[in-house]
């Protein structure tokens, strides 16, 4: 008796096992046959009548940014005044836990009406490869920015079925903070070259000062971009991730091999710090360099009440000068949402010349807009704005643009293993396996 | 008869519901999830309605353990080991002196009880934040060393890249065996001693085969990668284990205390007669009559170690590879990534790794209620 139970038990908790492992099958055999006769991208429609009801914005930004979003949402009830925004804010830098909350949010079935999204191939292959978005090619026509956006940033937040979100600010990716006074008392100059910053590095070191200051895994990887655009130039940074620069070339291993050196000058405590307190080490004159994106500006400016050019002053990273290395936080169109009236309204908000000087002075960033009204801006941004419009344009890996997000998250993995046994020709092999496992190098 | 009859309908009635529950979101899930680990799931167009996921039988595993990207993935699950065998060691034996220090009955001992055991009722999230200020390079214990004049500690306690006990992956097999090998011996010497022939049997014939393969065995077949990788015991751990441990030794610390509280005074008594002292009653009587507190306590602690993950998330951060956790791993590889299938191989990793602490037990309480 006690054993036909034990049986029937046992053949009970299998039955689920078995019945789910079919159903998986057969999931797969249907996703199959849906590829082949899904060619056609859905695009995004113009009219879908008068904005109403509720519309349900995903970010991640609150604390510092909130106060920018929040001026985009007033500009937007101003405009639709019918439409109650609701403002879905997850917590975390980079999006790290926001990103995690939509995967389920939308895999569950429940997509938000707009969410932001790091502009470029983290949108891109992930939300775009899974066709869960719509093209919105008509609207940028209706709109006109096929013309105020500048063609290299379309070029790199589309793909050649369609353009996938509407981009609300750039920061740069390439910059590198100093103190101006510091640098006249300890008497050396900003390098314009890696070769130039090692000189420098030495004479600093001798005074006591740490040349570069630096902070937890991803501003490495961010200080990595910097250091492949400036050994490797525009052009073969961009072959690199289209594919027709090998991650095992000379040149490639020679990108880590600078970092290796470069990593010498930095302080040792560097994963522990956040990148406030590394740029803290600049303004408090312990350090002489940092490289970061601009939001560094905004810090400088706003938290530490800096004033740009005489409290902090900024340069492009050593050998990118003419450069502009960007990232963008978009807005897109999910298929399948549930007021799409709204949402469309949404995204002409963030693309219209007013929303984006609405947001961008208050959010530190510039307008993604070539036309946009910079008495509205502080002197930093007005310079990175000129840059923006006259400069090449290259993709931020550490923020998305150029890679999708299997990359960024197997990249980290091989910088952890660099800072462990700083190997060039190893990191170099791992990074080219690794562009090879995510779909960047064919085999 | 038909009471009793009666009695099992209704009993079956009550059970199923929590029964069909278990079913479907346990052990349909884990089933789930094992299929899943089985599949390509997430190169490309992971996301999609309706993924594409083709049968691939078991290379997700074969990749973690020998695929050239993956050696975070190996380098976490020592780490797991390691955080499993300090929590459970670090635990007990301060759990145990506490407990020994309040059996004695001191003054205030309701108030220490609660102190010791607060620790436990706060979140991994609320004790890691505040590991993390004590932990920082140039604050928290960095800086006792200034107060007797000298100059502030340099150990980088969450991000330090050093291991020692440095051992290369490719022996791995070999020094695995080698541990069997003296855990088997180990069981033969007890079966030698106690004259049972089916353990000396048994023992005889595992640890012969463990000495084999690692002496002989393993130099002949082809290693499992095809150059030298060193994996070690990371100092940046060290920082984690204190932490947990602050915040579990309470815990050990009630249940032994229970336990010297459970054993008869007459023991006590008696080993007092005879002559021994606080030391010898301890260790010579009331450890050895709490085995089955301290195996219950191993279980429970080894499993907490499995679930670091919130501890490690947010003491050290999800990147930091030298305090990484397989935990961790998972989350960024399914959730950054979005590699599911790759995730779900290590959570199944994960899950037999709590299944191997288990199932001893389970087995034994099993026999003993026989």
């Amino acid at each position: 008796m006690k054993k036909g139970l034990t049986l029937m038990l046992t053949l009970l908790l299998l039955l689920p096992m078995v019945t789910v492992w079919a159903g998986g099958q057969q999931e797969g055999g249907e996703a199959a046959t849906e590829e082949s006769a899904s060619a056609d991208v859905p695009q995004v429609k113009l009219d879908y009548g008068n904005a109403s009801g509720e519309l349900e914005i995903f970010s991640w930004w609150a604390g510092d940014e909130a106060p920018a979003l929040n001026a985009l949402i007033d500009l937007y009830n101003d405009k639709n005044p019918q439409v109650e925004v609701i403002n879905a804010t997850v917590t975390g830098g980079s999006g790290v836990n926001a990103k995690a909350v939509l995967k389920t949010r939308m895999l569950g079935g429940d997509p938000p009406d707009s969410f932001q999204v790091h502009a470029g191939q983290e949108l891109i292959g992930t939300w775009v490869a899974a066709e869960r978005m719509l093209d919105l090619t008509p609207l940028f026509e209706s709109e006109g920015w096929m013309d105020v956006f500048p063609q290299d940033l379309i070029n790199l937040i589309g793909t050649e079925n369609g353009i996938w979100s509407v981009p609300v600010n750039v920061h740069r990716s390439n910059v590198m903070w100093y103190v101006p006074d510091n640098l006249d008392k300890w008497g050396v100059d900003v390098p314009e070259s890696w070769d130039e910053f090692f000189e420098v590095a030495e004479e600093l070191e001798s005074q006591g000062v740490t040349p570069l200051s630096l902070a937890t895994n991803w501003t490495v990887n961010h200080l990595w971009e910097s250091v492949a655009l400036g050994v490797l130039g525009a052009d073969k940074y961009d072959a690199l991730w289209n594919g027709e620069l090998s991650w095992t070339s000379a040149e490639a291993v020679e990108v880590w091999a600078t970092l290796d050196k470069i990593l010498d000058y930095t302080n040792d405590d560097f994963s522990s710090l956040s990148w406030q307190q590394a740029t803290d080490l600049v303004v408090g004159g312990d350090a002489a360099f940092n490289i970061m994106g601009d939001w560094a500006a905004g810090y400088m400016s706003t938290t530490l009440n800096l004033e740009p050019g005489s409290g902090y002053g900024w340069a492009a990273s050593p050998g990118t000068e003419g450069s502009f290395m960007f990232l963008a936080d978009s807005f897109g169109f999910p298929k399948g949402v549930k007021n799409p009236a709204a949402t469309l309204a949404w995204l002409k908000n963030c693309g219209s010349k007013e929303g984006q000087d609405t947001f961008n002075p208050l959010k530190g960033s510039i307008s993604s807009r070539t036309d946009s009204d910079l008495s509205k801006y502080n002197d930093y941004s007005k310079s990175a704005a000129k840059d923006f419009a006259d400069n090449r344009i290259v993709g931020s890996l550490a923020h998305g643009v150029t890679a999708n997000e299997g990359f960024m998250n197997d990249f980290a993995t091989v910088m952890e293993m660099f800072l462990k046994n700083r190997n060039p020709e190893q990191a170099a092999n791992a990074a080219q396996a690794i562009a090879i496992q995510n779909g960047i190098v064919s085999k | 008869m038909v009471e009793s009859k009666k009695n099992a309908v209704y009993s079956i009635l009550v059970l199923l519901p929590s029964v069909i529950l278990l079913l479907i979101f346990v052990y349909g899930f884990i089933g789930n999830s094992f299929y899943v680990s089985l599949t390509d799931w997430g190169t490309g167009a992971a996301l999609r309605e309706n993924p594409v996921k083709n049968f691939v039988g078991l290379k997700n595993y074969r990749e973690l353990f020998t695929g050239a990207i993956n050696a975070r993935f190996r380098q976490d699950l020592i780490n797991a080991v390691f955080y499993s065998l300090f929590l459970v060691v670090g635990t007990l034996t301060v759990g145990l002196f506490l407990a020994i220090l309040l059996d004695k009955g001191p003054k205030g001992e309701h108030v220490l009880r609660t102190i010791f055991l607060f620790p436990m009722a706060l979140s991994f999230i609320v004790t890691g934040t505040i590991w993390r200020w004590v932990f920082s390079p140039k604050g928290g214990v960095n800086l006792i060393p200034t107060w007797f004049g000298m100059e502030r500690g340099k150990f980088l306690w969450l991000s330090s890249r050093e291991q020692v006990l440095l051992f290369n992956w490719q022996n791995i097999l070999q020094i695995i065996a080698l541990i069997l090998f003296v855990i088997f011996a180990l069981v033969l010497y007890s079966g030698w001693k106690n004259k049972k022939r089916t353990q000396i049997t048994w023992g005889a014939v595992l640890s012969g085969v463990m000495l084999f393969y690692a002496l002989v065995l393993h130099n002949i077949l082809p290693p499992i990668l095809p150059y030298e990788e060193s994996h070690g015991f990371s100092l940046a751990t060290i920082g984690i284990i204190i932490a947990a441990v602050w915040q579990y030794s309470g815990y050990t610390m009630a249940l032994y205390l229970a336990g010297l509280r459970g054993l008869p005074v007459a023991m006590y008594e008696s080993a007092k007669m005879d002559g021994a002292g606080d030391l010898t009653y301890y260790f010579k009587i009331a450890i050895p009559n709490m085995w089955p507190i301290t195996l219950s306590a191993i279980i429970i602690i080894s499993h907490i170690s499995l679930k670091l993950f919130a501890l490690i998330f947010s003491m050290a951060g999800a990147d930091n590879a030298s305090t990484g956790h397989p935990s961790v791993l998972m989350y960024l590889v399914t959730f950054r990534a979005n590699n599911f299938a790759i995730g779900a191989a290590i959570s199944v990793i994960l899950f037999l790794m709590a299944a191997l602490f288990i199932i001893p037990y389970l087995i034994q309480s099993y026999r003993a209620r026989r």
